[in-house]
């Protein structure tokens, strides 16, 4: 994983930085970075976004294709996770570098939707036991620039917030063989409800505090941290430690206080800008990576 | 080519352009912070970034270095969203490491690699949205993206893509005419020079058609030229402004 290497001193004054609830970028302890969403940024998939959270640089693309629902789940669609750590983010992905990191993120996403509330999983049902709509929400990482996992599932509720699934109908004849019929309006679309799916916060021990959206230089100076999903209600439907060090269990708890807390802050700026950018309608000019 | 008309008697393509005529192209360079150079192309529908590290120390196995020059090492990568039926891998598969190979042996014709011996250039292209001429954009991207990076280059590396339909050749294929199937090539050109610096043609073509086509992707080529100097000055000069001189 991309890192920085810093001295004793400059930890030291990060440290010092954030006992005081100020860090090195003027923030506060509990203060994101500047995050910009854009969404529709890839026309050839059924849902996209990008966002760029510091140097962090995530695009998501969902593509939603058909396939046989799972034996165990014959009435519901599933969705697909896969993340690529490309080489653009630091020259150690190449290859099969990024590998490890890729399938890491890849399995927390699986585990943060791995439960009934988060996607209405029935709606993309076409006809039990034989079709059904499988989303594979692809995360490309283009820059690292710290706080990945938040990042990336910003993107992912902004992509899925995006998806458009063709609306199709299973026509039955007398012999029983069934059809599916597309619509023939290209604008009569299922969206899914992202009401309930959850984003990640993660919040990072540095000293005897903790910090939400760290930087590289943050994450350097961090033994351990907690990452925890949270709906935008404030329900928690899944957490982590990740990283070497150790947390003593009250200091967990104080977290993912913090990490609901600022997790509800985080959806509701995220719902608001998703509903305004879809309120300027088709005619928006798309930003993309020329801005 | 049956079922669909790549070119109308009037002489206007699916897309409506002219058979010589680009995609829109817009470019922009220091897209990304961390790299040593960076920059996004759009050709039309395709679009495609570029990122160079370097030159740096060779890293991973040392015998590798070349004591006269320096190494060029690209990596071609699509992402899986990029076409219309879903990839299974980025990068790794056949077409890409030909690709990589192929960018490799274009930017060591046109980087003066005998600047910086025993060292490394890493090259990475990565394609967001593939529609027709991905060889072409993550050229131009990368030849921004070397720039930004201030590696000293020959000249631009230019490329452009041509094809041949009913006795015309046209410039700059979409994703359509590719899949039609008809003959295709792949030019990379240095135009201040004029010289190929990669040349590849697909299917079959008569021997007398070739000038033809190989003439409309150079004239292509250095259009291309044209639109990346115009992006390569407009970036300089913002540069400039925001460093106060």
């Amino acid at each position: 994983m991309a890192s920085v290497a810093l001295s004793e001193a400059e930890k030291v004054y990060i440290v010092h930085g954030v006992q005081e609830d100020l860090r090195v970028d003027g923030r506060g302890c509990e203060d994101y970075r500047c995050v910009e969403v854009e969404t529709d940024v890839v026309s050839n998939t059924s849902g996209s976004a990008r966002v760029k959270l510091g140097h962090t640089d995530i695009l998501v693309g969902v593509k939603a294709e058909m396939g046989t629902p799972k034996l165990e789940k014959p009435n519901e669609g599933y969705l697909e996770f896969f993340v690529d750590c490309s080489a653009n983010a630091t020259p150690e992905f190449e290859g099969r570098g990024g590998d490890d990191l890729g399938t890491e993120i890849a399995n927390t996403l699986y585990r943060i939707f791995n439960n009934k509330s988060s996607v209405d999983l029935k709606s993309l049902c076409i006809s039990p036991r034989e079709h059904c709509w499988v989303l594979y929400v692809d995360v490309l990482l283009l820059e690292c620039g710290g706080n990945l996992f938040d990042a990336i599932s910003v993107a992912v509720k902004a992509a899925l917030f995006n998806t458009r699934i063709p609306r199709v109908r299973v026509l039955e004849d007398e012999e029983g063989s069934k059809d599916i019929e597309l619509s023939d309006d290209p604008y009569d679309c299922i969206r899914l409800s992202v009401e309930n799916v959850p984003c990640i916060v993660t919040l990072c021990k540095i000293g005897y505090r903790h910090v939400v959206d760290a930087t590289l230089q943050e994450e350097a100076c961090s033994l351990a941290s907690l990452l925890v999903s949270v709906t935008s209600k404030g329900v928690v439907t899944c957490m982590r430690k990740v990283g070497k060090g150790s947390l003593d269990p009250e200091s967990i708890f104080e977290m993912m206080e913090t990490g609901k807390r600022v997790g509800k802050v985080l959806h509701s700026s995220l719902q608001s800008v998703l509903h305004k950018e879809e309120g300027l309608g088709p005619k928006r000019q798309k930003v993309g990576f020329l801005g | 080519m049956a079922g669909l008309e790549l070119l109308s008697d009037q002489g206007y393509r699916v897309d409506g352009r002219r058979a010589g005529e680009l995609r829109k192209i817009q470019a922009r360079m220091g897209v990304f912070a961390q790299a040593d150079g960076s920059a996004y192309i759009e050709q039309g529908n395709t679009k495609a970034l570029a990122v160079v590290y370097g030159p740096h120390e060779i890293r991973g196995s040392r015998a590798r270095a070349l004591p006269d020059r320096a190494l060029v090492n690209c990596q071609y990568s699509s992402a899986t969203f990029s076409t219309g039926e879903r990839k299974r891998r980025p990068h790794g598969d056949r077409k890409s490491c030909e690709m990589g190979l192929q960018l490799r042996q274009t930017f060591e014709a046109a980087i003066l690699t005998q600047l910086h011996p025993r060292s490394q250039i890493d090259i990475y292209v990565q394609v967001l949205q593939a529609d027709g001429g991905t060889y072409a954009a993550c050229v131009n991207a990368a030849t921004l993206a070397v720039l930004d990076a201030g590696i000293p280059m020959r000249d631009f590396v230019c490329a452009c893509s041509a094809g041949f339909v009913d006795g015309t050749a046209l410039a700059d294929l979409s994703h359509v005419e590719e899949a039609a199937g008809g003959p295709q090539l792949a030019l990379a050109l240095l135009p201040a020079s004029g010289q190929i610096a990669l040349l590849e043609m697909d299917a079959r073509l008569h021997e007398d058609h070739l000038e033809r086509v190989l003439e409309a992707a150079a004239q292509a080529a250095r259009d291309v030229h044209t639109l990346l100097d115009r992006v390569v000055r407009q970036h300089v000069h913002e540069a400039s402004i925001l460093l106060g001189d």
